[in-house]
This record gives C-alpha cells, sequence and structure tokens, in this order.
C-alpha cells in the first residue's frame, strides 16, 4: 500500500448561510479546527455566489494564516450564462488549487494540477486514468460508492499519483436538479427565489405523507434526512488507500466533530472513543452508514 | 436546409426490445436506439434489452430500411467490473452499429482509443450542459453528437448549438425524471440499485400498490410513502422526484419536485428545428410496441408536415401521456425552473 499522510478535510458549505455566520464558520475552522484543507465556494448556485464575495479576501487570509491549504470548489451544475461565469473565474485563479464539480471547469483546469469534486461521475479506474492524465490528482468519490468498489477503485490505480478523498461526515447528496426546489416549496422560481433557502441552515425537510421524514432539499439539490456519519469506517477506508477524509459543513459544532475525526486518525482516541466523542451533537435527523454496505441507505440507520 | 431555414432531423426512437424496434423502424424512424440485457445501459429493466443475437438481426432489420441503430452503453462501470462494458462497445463495433452512446469517461476513452471510427454520441447521462463541458468531450474523444440534459430552454439550445463542434440531439417526447440525467442517487438510496451504475430507477421489485377498504391507493417505493390516491384517482407509478410529499413551507401535501406528467414538445418543433437540433428524440424504451408505433407515426408525419411547410397536428398524442397530462419542462420558459 501506497504511504499516503491521512488527513480529515473540510468540504464546501453547501447552505445559503447568512454571509457573517458563514465568514465567523470560516474564522472558528482556521482558529480552531484540526482539519489541513478547506474546501471553500458556491457549488449549487451561481445566484448565491455573489452573497458571500465580500468576505472572500478575510476568510482565504484567516484560513492561510491557519496554515490551511484552500481549495476552491466549481458549481455542479451549469447552464445559464451566470454560471458558466462563475465557473470561469473560478477555473481562472492562479491563487488557489480548483476542484471540478462538473465538466465544464475541466477544458481550463486540463494541463494543471487540479482535484476533482464529488459531483463529477468517476467510478472506475479507466475515469481517474483519462483526468489524471489532465492533471487531477485528488478525487473525491461520488458518495454512493460503496466499500468495496472504493476498494477496487484504489487497487486499481495504485500506478497512477492519485489520492482518493471520501465524504465521513454529514448530509449526502442525492441529486441535482435544474429546477429550485426551495423555491418550488415557497411557491417561488429559480428567478425569483429571493434566497429563500436562507432560512434552512442545514436544508429543508421533506416528509412522506404518513409523516416520515425522506428528504432534504437545498436549491436545486437534493439531499438526505439521515447524516452519513463512517467514523467507525476510516480506519477500514485508511487500509484501502484513501488518504483524505472530508466532513460537509452543517449548523452542529464542526469543531467537534473536526476534533473527533482527527483525533481517531492521529491514533489519539479509539473508534469508540471518537463515536462517543460525536454523541449529544444535536444534528437534526439520525446518523447512518450511508452507502457504505452497498445496501439501500434507508436501512443503514445507526442506532 | 428548406426555405423556412429548417434541417431536416432524424428521428431518434426507443427500442426496448426486438419487437418495438421494428414497430419504430416501420413507423419512420431514422434512428433507434437500444441496449443489452444487463447493467451497461440506463434501462436495465427485467424483459427489457437484446441479447446479442437480437442486436445483430435488429441491425440487419434496421440497414436493410436505411435505419441506423445507436447502441446505448451509458452506465458508469464500477471499479473492477468494466470488462461488461468494454464487451458491449467490442459488440457494437463488431455488429456494426452506427453509434455508441457513453456516458462515463473510461468507457468513452475505450471506444474512442480503440475504434476511433466509430461513432460516439454523449449520452444524457453524462450531463453535459454547457457549451464547454459538451467541448471537453468532443475534443478529448471525437464525440460527434451530444443528447442534451432536458433542463435548458430552446433558447438556451439554441445559443449552445452556436458554441459548440458536434450535432445535438434533443428530447422531444416521453417520460421525463425531474433531475438532472446521470446525477441522481435517490433510487440507490431508497433501493440499493444505482441508476448510474446499475442502470435501474425505481425498480418494480421495490414497488407496492395498497388499496384501503375506502378504495384510497397508496404506493410505496422500498418502505417509503410515495403518493396517495382517493378512489376513482389514476395511480401513478411511484418514482420518488413524482411523489407527494409535506414540509414546513406547505399547508397541504404537494408534488415537491415535479408532477406526474409527460414531456411532449410537439408544439415547440418547430422552434427546436431552427435552434439547430439535428436529432429529435423519444423516450419510451420501457413502453410497448403499440405505444412506440403510435409515437413515431406521429412525429414522423409532424416533421414532415414541417418540412413541406404544414402546420403538425399532434393532438393525438395526449392519449399517451402520463395520467394525460403533459409539459413542456424546462424547454418553454426559464420559470419551470
Amino acid at each position: 500500500m501506497r504511504e499516503i499522510a491521512a488527513e480529515i478535510t473540510l468540504g464546501p458549505v453547501l447552505f445559503n448561510w447568512p454571509p457573517d455566520l458563514w465568514r465567523d464558520f470560516y474564522f472558528r475552522i482556521a482558529d480552531e479546527a484540526p482539519v489541513k484543507t478547506v474546501y471553500v465556494g458556491e457549488v449549487l448556485c451561481s445566484k448565491r455566489a455573489p452573497l458571500f464575495a465580500e468576505h472572500y479576501q478575510a476568510v482565504a487570509e484567516r484560513l492561510r494564516a491557519a496554515g490551511k491549504s484552500i481549495v476552491v470548489s466549481t458549481l455542479s451544475e451549469v447552464t445559464q450564462n451566470l454560471d458558466r461565469k462563475l465557473v470561469e473565474s473560478v477555473a481562472a485563479s492562479q491563487d488557489y488549487l480548483v476542484e471540478a464539480n462538473d465538466a465544464s471547469a475541466l477544458p481550463q483546469l486540463t494541463g494543471r494540477t487540479h482535484y476533482i469534486g464529488p459531483f463529477m461521475n468517476v467510478y472506475n479506474e479507466r475515469s481517474v486514468a483519462v483526468l489524471a492524465q489532465g492533471g487531477a490528482c485528488n478525487f473525491c468519490l461520488p458518495v454512493e460508492m460503496p466499500a468495496a468498489t472504493i476498494s477496487a477503485l484504489c487497487r486499481e490505480t495504485q500506478y497512477l499519483d492519485a489520492t482518493f478523498e471520501v465524504l465521513v461526515f454529514g448530509r449526502m447528496p442525492l441529486a441535482l436538479s435544474a429546477r429550485c426546489y426551495h423555491a418550488r416549496a415557497h411557491g417561488r422560481t429559480k428567478d425569483s427565489c429571493r434566497f429563500v433557502c436562507e432560512n434552512d441552515p442545514d436544508g429543508l425537510e421533506l416528509r412522506t405523507l404518513s409523516g416520515q421524514p425522506f428528504l432534504t432539499v437545498n436549491g436545486i439539490q437534493t439531499l438526505s434526512y439521515d447524516f452519513l456519519n463512517l467514523i467507525d469506517r476510516v480506519e477500514e477506508l485508511r487500509t484501502m488507500g484513501v488518504s483524505r477524509f472530508r466532513l460537509s459543513p452543517h449548523s452542529c459544532d464542526m469543531v467537534r466533530v473536526a476534533t473527533a475525526f482527527s483525533g481517531l486518525l492521529d491514533g489519539m482516541i479509539t473508534a469508540t472513543e471518537a463515536a462517543e466523542a460525536l454523541v449529544g451533537l444535536n444534528l437534526p435527523g439520525p446518523c447512518s452508514s450511508g452507502f457504505y454496505d452497498g445496501k439501500a441507505a434507508v436501512s443503514r440507520r445507526l442506532q | 436546409m428548406d426555405d423556412n431555414g429548417y434541417v431536416r432531423p432524424d428521428l431518434v426512437c426507443p427500442a426496448g426490445t426486438p419487437a418495438a424496434l421494428r414497430a419504430a423502424v416501420d413507423a419512420g424512424a431514422d434512428a433507434v436506439y437500444c441496449g443489452l440485457q444487463n447493467a451497461t445501459n440506463a434501462r436495465n429493466f427485467p424483459g427489457l434489452n437484446f441479447t446479442p443475437a437480437e442486436l445483430e438481426a435488429a441491425i440487419g432489420y434496421a440497414h436493410v430500411r436505411h435505419a441506423k441503430v445507436l447502441l446505448a452503453v451509458n452506465t458508469f462501470p464500477r471499479a473492477g467490473e468494466f470488462a461488461l462494458w468494454r464487451d458491449a462497445v467490442d459488440l457494437g463495433a463488431r455488429l456494426g452499429a452506427d453509434a455508441l452512446i457513453v456516458a462515463d469517461l473510461g468507457v468513452a476513452d475505450y471506444a474512442a482509443q480503440t475504434y476511433p471510427e466509430l461513432r460516439l454520441h454523449l449520452s444524457v447521462q453524462a450531463g453535459a450542459s454547457s457549451p464547454e463541458a459538451i467541448s471537453f468531450y468532443c475534443e478529448k474523444f471525437g464525440v460527434k453528437r451530444v443528447v442534451l440534459p432536458r433542463i435548458l430552454t430552446v433558447s438556451e439550445i439554441a445559443s449552445v448549438h452556436r458554441q459548440i463542434p458536434c450535432e445535438i440531439e434533443a428530447f422531444v417526447f416521453g417520460n421525463i425524471g425531474m433531475m438532472a440525467e446521470g446525477r441522481c442517487s435517490l433510487t440507490n438510496y431508497v433501493c440499493g440499485l444505482s441508476t448510474n451504475m446499475d442502470g435501474v430507477c425505481s425498480p418494480a421489485a421495490d414497488v407496492r400498490y395498497e388499496e384501503d377498504a375506502e378504495r384510497n391507493l397508496t404506493t410505496r417505493l422500498g418502505p417509503f410513502v410515495i403518493d396517495r390516491f382517493t378512489n376513482g384517482e389514476s395511480a401513478g407509478y411511484p418514482t420518488i422526484c413524482k411523489g407527494r410529499y409535506l414540509c414546513s413551507a406547505r399547508a397541504e401535501p404537494y408534488y415537491a419536485f415535479e408532477e406526474p406528467v409527460t414531456l411532449n414538445l410537439s408544439a415547440l418543433l418547430p422552434d427546436l428545428m431552427r435552434a439547430g437540433v439535428t436529432a429529435l428524440k423519444i423516450e419510451g424504451r420501457q413502453r410497448s410496441r403499440a405505444y412506440v408505433r403510435a409515437v413515431v407515426s406521429a412525429f414522423r408525419n409532424a416533421v414532415d408536415d414541417i418540412m413541406a411547410g404544414r402546420d403538425a397536428t399532434l393532438a393525438s398524442l395526449i392519449a399517451l401521456t402520463e395520467g394525460h397530462r403533459e409539459t413542456e419542462g424546462a424547454y418553454r420558459s426559464k420559470t419551470w425552473r
């Protein structure tokens, strides 16, 4: 197995948090969270991106001063000209590593070192090889990839200089659409949304007609209601060759989450202790091992 | 191009079975698309699709009648299982398929490297919706045609057309999912089978219909209620993105994603043809031979009418739509979003 230093990473904020809260979140991450790599950037809605523009500089400086590596994530779905301009400006950045979440960013990124995000469909060794040829070096795998496939992918790509990252904490991204479901829930459209998504820091919950919590809506994105939590699988993933473990930001205490995962990875605490450290986070949904075992994710709730 | 500014488009029709393929060709399809009986295509449903021998016979049948056969190899292989997709590409090349419809970067790369003369179409499952994304596939793999995601307006399609080096195929009729193609794990979340990797969406084995004493019908997918219908209401197939749900922003249950409707762009055909769409695609590989015959005939007449400068009438299609309700989806206007 390749010897690659393992690390905890913090994925981009998927939700439309108030800009000041967004800034303060990253300030606290910079000051207190034991993560090395922090992904920033709007990945779902080009209308939201300007809301945070006034804080980008300060957030980047604070993260940098704290020794964090910054990676900017691109938009996951690109249809309108506004979307294209956002991708173009992010991909043009010479100061940061860029993570591509859609093929739209690839023409600009080809030939320089870049990352591939979890919204790109990379499921097999030949896809990894194609992208690695163009300069991709880190791959955050699709959330629905089961352990057996993650293991096979790491094994089949050992000859490449590629690292793999897996989402281990947070609501699971399940689908993208051109339609904004947040706007639809409030009787509006994407163009007339008036940023109604800002009221739901962890997404808007959908229940079935029998009242069972089911999914979560976040703009054009649909997520799980359950929270993925793979803290008891980190060691196994590490053995397979996964070296980066991504936490997806939520309104809960993310420093505490990062500290638990980091302590486990550094061998300071056991998996059982790490799992216990995550109890009492007051998450707005149950924890789940998600797609990891290759079974229906909804049947994988953790007790 | 004729005097009206129209380029005669190919009518690309679904063939879930050899019988449907013959019906589509006989009804005037310029091309039919089909898949093999395994996970290599995005309609991997029981009772559908072609054995290698059936594919060979079908290509013969179509070619004699000057129709093309497009083989869909448009799912994403799991790591370590690439051989099944490689075999599908090899078979398509060997049997003389007119094009392969691919979505996965690795499959596209294998096909382009191994069979440089074989025509590649980029599947809607690749989700390439911007000129930059489409151009990436064209330059990397020599893709000749892109099947556009059903999330663009006609004017956006026209704009894309001007900026890409390949042909455009657009869906004009049939069942539409609300999620961007190739980017939906909802079925996997509920049922444990992946749309991207296994070619499965809302598998019949996980569907339940439950009727109560008042004859109200509840539909379920796995453990989840997807919709309820009162006595007499026509019940739709339980697809997650077409279900009714509850949320705090609504007093009543609502279709959180989309109502169960059928995409019908017959009224927009002239606009699509002027927008530079080279091929008009009809969805429905899971549909019966009779359905395929009716829809293909109607669109054959409509396209021929438009090319001849006549008004096209497609009123008979409404009977074939889901719940007899239709939509123009994203195509007409941005307010759909």
